[in-house]
């Protein structure tokens, strides 16, 4: 998110679903298995490429579903993105071919990043990227003859420690191709978990306040302690990983987590295990005893989607109801009224709401992107941010006309080799990510009887060429480790992956990926390299 | 543009240029039945339940395909055509079983509807009947194409909404049937088990296995709400019947999803009622767990809280908020460790 800050203004999706599935003529897909991953916006994506013939650019080292459908399947090796999108931002520059009128009316820095992607001619970037420079060539000549085009990414971006630089170098494509601001256009980055937008909106990030307001410097201060009524700290808060580290060294005592699973989700579970031992008071507020649950001093019951009311804003900034269904079970309660209850019993009646109505209306008086969301307005069909006053009909694509901060920036972006890079001791590129029928830690999907039915272990993808040097034999249990800790878990050889990667995805506490990769964070949006770390696989004793 | 003028029923009705004799009607609230209809697919032809006559035209003609042409006059519930409704309905339920007594979609059959509206109890022509095995193994979608009316819905959901096409009819007259390639299992297929053709069956053919014996279609009761996974914000409509979920249907006004969704948003709800779920608040002692009330719980991390907030000071506190909960959730969760803690120590796993 803090890429698509510096380049516009605004962290967030550029554009809607509809106008993606019905506009685009080109799709540019980077790191995104979006029919597994955002299986509905993958359907209506070979919806588009099979009824209306729009084209498919999926970047991706792995074979994966949407690929089959792809008029260009790029290859490019793990952790080498700047490299490939330099490499056609040369090719456009080069044959002139960018969008030259929508450059100079609406951006800032294009000599820089002219400068810098000539250092990439697609001779030298297909080298780094292990694909071949007309794969290149041709993904540039598709952009530029197909207008609007719609860049989509997921993870497979940002999870790495140049994650920051990743997304820059994303938002600086699709300004040279004047593909911002328009309808079927847009640097579109997919949003993994339900919720994951609302949460940043509502401020459970370290530097800010609900709707993206700076905790640092009084301005923002003073208003949230005059409607708080208590006095705050200015100092920007620490991160989930960089908490886990202080734990361990005694810095941070206790902790509050509400449906989070470090244990299973975070890199290097091993670590993360030492550091929640390392607190003095740890407090977990769930629906299941999670892997991390299981750590916790005390253990407070929660509610499922089904069994509440409020919002969840979605990927495409979209604020919806989410309507209880049924009642929790057992004493289980609902989280604000939980929230609330351990704050009265310190003395602070401010959080003591009557329901999510309520809360809603708070969130509409201090949050301005939110400031006409009201429960009144919100519907069937929900309304989209920014909308700031119970007149404005919310905003499907930003930065048309103007770029949030005013014109677009261009950065010049080097590419850097991941942290950890094969050698002899650990030969091959790992890398993770998730399947169709199974959600983040598993909680959720590993306890439904059929989607645990149908997938029901973690697999560790092999290219064959690899499996038979090993020989390990395709069904066969394999040891995979790293530096920080192995997993056990069964081998399926096939041409998904390319020769000297391993790809697995981390559902499963069991066999946990995450007790592989590495806790290498970007320095500056702290996303851990999730996508890149050093592994040997071996066949299991 | 200019509309196209056609008679309905004597009704006079301006249609929208490029619509079908079936939409103009809809538009105006005239009824045609259909059966392979769907407003969310492409029109097929199939079952001639639509039939209607128009005048000029020597035989009958669909209305879900027929274009409304200037001048046209439709006449939809004529004795010809009522006649030829029946007897489309008659050679249907001829390859039908009639056991709607213990059919899942009783109450919730198209086929079923317009027998009873029609009136037809059982059907002048006895005659060979299929007798296909229920057998497919997956865990997601009973297939019993012995009440399945070749509609071809579903094979245009998995074509049209999906886009894997793991399904197409096999054979032809009589032997045609709807089947994966090699008429095998769906878990030896493309099928991605999104449960589209399940939405969009009009009949028993293809029901949610969940479902099986949980209850009646008049007895449940549907809400309106979004999907618990990924951040497409997919709406889904729970079917609930005494405090529990039994199947999740589409919901078609949906903003995002149109009513479309995966394997996970119809069938990966019920992880709700797992025997796992947390019911009372716990406390560790001794390093195990043991039941506690409400109050014991509350005041002992209030106690805590407060205790590590004096002492170490707050920024000894770290909060994670959660990407599975509300706006509203995650608000309070914020401006806990904001306002009562005194910290921005809070985070969630945004980037996981």
């Amino acid at each position: 998110m803090t890429g698509l800050v510096t380049a516009f203004g605004s962290g967030a999706m550029t554009n809607s679903l509809d106008d993606i599935a019905n506009d685009a003529q080109v799709y540019f897909i980077i790191g995104s298995n979006t029919t597994e991953n955002h299986p509905v916006l993958g359907m209506r994506i070979r919806q588009a490429v099979k009824q209306r013939g729009a084209k498919l650019i999926v970047c991706d080292p792995r074979s994966i579903p949407i690929t089959e459908f792809a008029t260009l399947h790029i290859r490019q090796k793990p952790g080498t993105d700047i490299a490939l999108l330099n490499g056609i931002m040369h090719v456009l520059i080069a044959e002139g071919l960018y969008d030259k009128k929508f450059v100079e009316e609406r951006t800032e820095g294009l000599e820089e990043l002219k400068a810098k992607v000539m250092e990439y001619p697609p001779e030298r970037a297909s080298e780094i990227c292990s694909i071949t420079p007309e794969e290149i060539i041709e993904a540039a000549h598709l952009l530029a003859k197909n207008r609007p085009g719609a860049l989509l990414y997921a993870m497979g971006i940002t999870q790495h420690t140049t994650g920051h630089q990743n997304v820059l170098s994303c938002a600086n494509l699709q300004m040279l191709l004047g593909n911002m601001g328009v309808p079927g256009g847009g640097v579109n980055p997919l949003r993994g978990q339900v919720n994951v937008q609302g949460a940043c909106d509502m401020g459970a990030l370290v530097n800010v306040y609900p709707g993206y307001q700076k905790v640092a410097g009084p301005a923002m201060r003073e208003k949230f302690e005059k409607a708080w009524g208590v006095p705050l700290s200015d100092k920007v808060g620490i991160t989930l990983v960089e908490m886990l580290n202080k734990a361990e060294k005694g810095e941070i005592k206790a902790m509050y987590i509400m449906g989070e699973n470090p244990m299973v989700s975070d890199p290097d579970v091993n670590h993360v295990e030492k550091c929640l031992k390392s607190l003095d008071f740890l407090v977990l507020q769930d629906i299941f005893l999670t892997e991390t649950a299981a750590l916790a001093d005390v253990v407070l019951p929660g509610p499922s989607f089904a069994e509440k009311d409020g919002t969840f804003t979605n990927t495409e900034r979209r604020i919806q109801f989410v309507r209880q269904a049924i009642d929790p079970p057992g004493e289980a309660r609902q989280d604000w009224w939980i929230s609330g209850e351990i704050a009265r019993r310190m003395g602070y009646d401010g959080l003591a709401y009557n329901s999510p109505r309520e809360i809603m209306d708070e969130i509409n008086c201090l949050t301005p992107i939110y400031g006409g969301i009201t429960w009144d307005r919100i519907g069937t069909q929900g309304l989209q941010w920014p909308c700031s006053n119970a007149e404005h009909q919310g905003t499907p694509i930003l930065h048309v006309g103007r770029f949030s901060r005013g014109l677009g920036h261009f950065s010049a972006v080097d590419w850097l080799p991941p942290t950890e890079e094969p050698d002899e001791q650990y030969p091959f590129i790992f890398t993770t990510g998730r399947v169709l029928y199974h959600f983040h830690t598993g909680s959720m999907s590993r306890r439904s009887e059929g989607l645990d039915a149908i997938y029901p272990e973690a697999m560790v993808e092999l290219n064959p060429e690899d499996a038979s040097r090993l020989g390990i034999a395709d069904g066969q249990m394999v040891k995979v480790s790293s530096r920080r800790g192995e997993v056990t878990a069964r081998a399926e050889v096939s041409g998904k992956v390319e020769p000297g990667v391993v790809f697995m995805a981390w559902h499963f506490a069991e066999a946990a990926a995450n007790k592989l990769t590495i806790a290498a964070l970007d320095p500056t949006a702290k996303i851990p390299e999730y996508k890149v770390c050093a592994v040997k696989v071996e066949a299991a004793a | 543009m200019t509309k196209v003028n056609i008679t309905i029923d004597g009704q006079k009705i301006a249609a929208r240029p490029g619509s079908t004799v079936l939409e103009a009607a809809q538009e105006v609230g005239i009824d045609i039945p259909t059966l392979c209809y769907h407003p969310a697919l492409p029109p097929e032809g199939a079952c001639r339940v639509c039939l209607v006559e128009i005048e000029r035209q020597r035989t009958l003609q669909p209305a879900c395909t027929f274009p409304a042409t200037e001048g046209m006059v439709v006449h939809t519930c004529s004795e010809k055509v009522v006649e030829a409704r029946k007897f489309v309905l008659e050679l249907l339920l001829s390859d039908h079983p009639l056991d709607c007594m213990t059919c899942e979609m009783n109450g919730n059959c198209e086929l079923q509807d317009l027998a009873y509206e029609y009136g037809i109890k059982e059907t002048r022509f006895p005659g060979e009947q299929h007798t296909y095995l229920v057998d497919d193994p997956n865990p997601f979608i009973e297939r019993d194409y012995n009440k399945c009316i070749l509609c071809r819905r579903c094979v245009r959901a998995c074509s049209y909404m999906n886009g894997v096409e793991a399904i197409g009819v096999m054979h032809r007259g009589f032997q045609a049937k709807i089947g994966t390639a090699f008429d095998g299992y769906l878990e030896d297929s493309p099928c991605e088990f999104c449960g589209m053709c399940v939405a969009v069956c009009p009949t028993g053919a293809l029901t949610p296995k969940q479902r099986k014996g949980k209850g009646r279609e008049w007895e449940f009761k549907k809400v309106t709400t979004l999907c618990s996974y990924c951040g497409v914000g997919c709406q889904i409509d729970l079917n609930i019947k005494d405090g529990r979920i039994i199947q999740a249907t589409s919901h078609w006004d949906g903003p995002a999803n149109h009513g479309w969704t995966c394997v996970k948003g119809r069938f990966g709800w019920d992880y709700v009622h797992h025997p796992d779920r947390l019911t009372k608040p716990l406390i560790k002692k001794d390093g195990a767990f043991v039941e506690a009330t409400w109050d014991e719980a509350l005041d002992l991390v209030a106690s805590k809280f407060r205790e590590v907030k004096e002492k170490d000071g707050a920024d000894a506190f770290g909060a994670l908020s959660s990407a599975k909960c509300t706006n509203e959730e995650n608000y309070v969760m914020q401006k806990f460790a904001r306002a009562v803690m005194g910290t921005n120590n809070v985070d969630h796993c945004a980037r996981l």
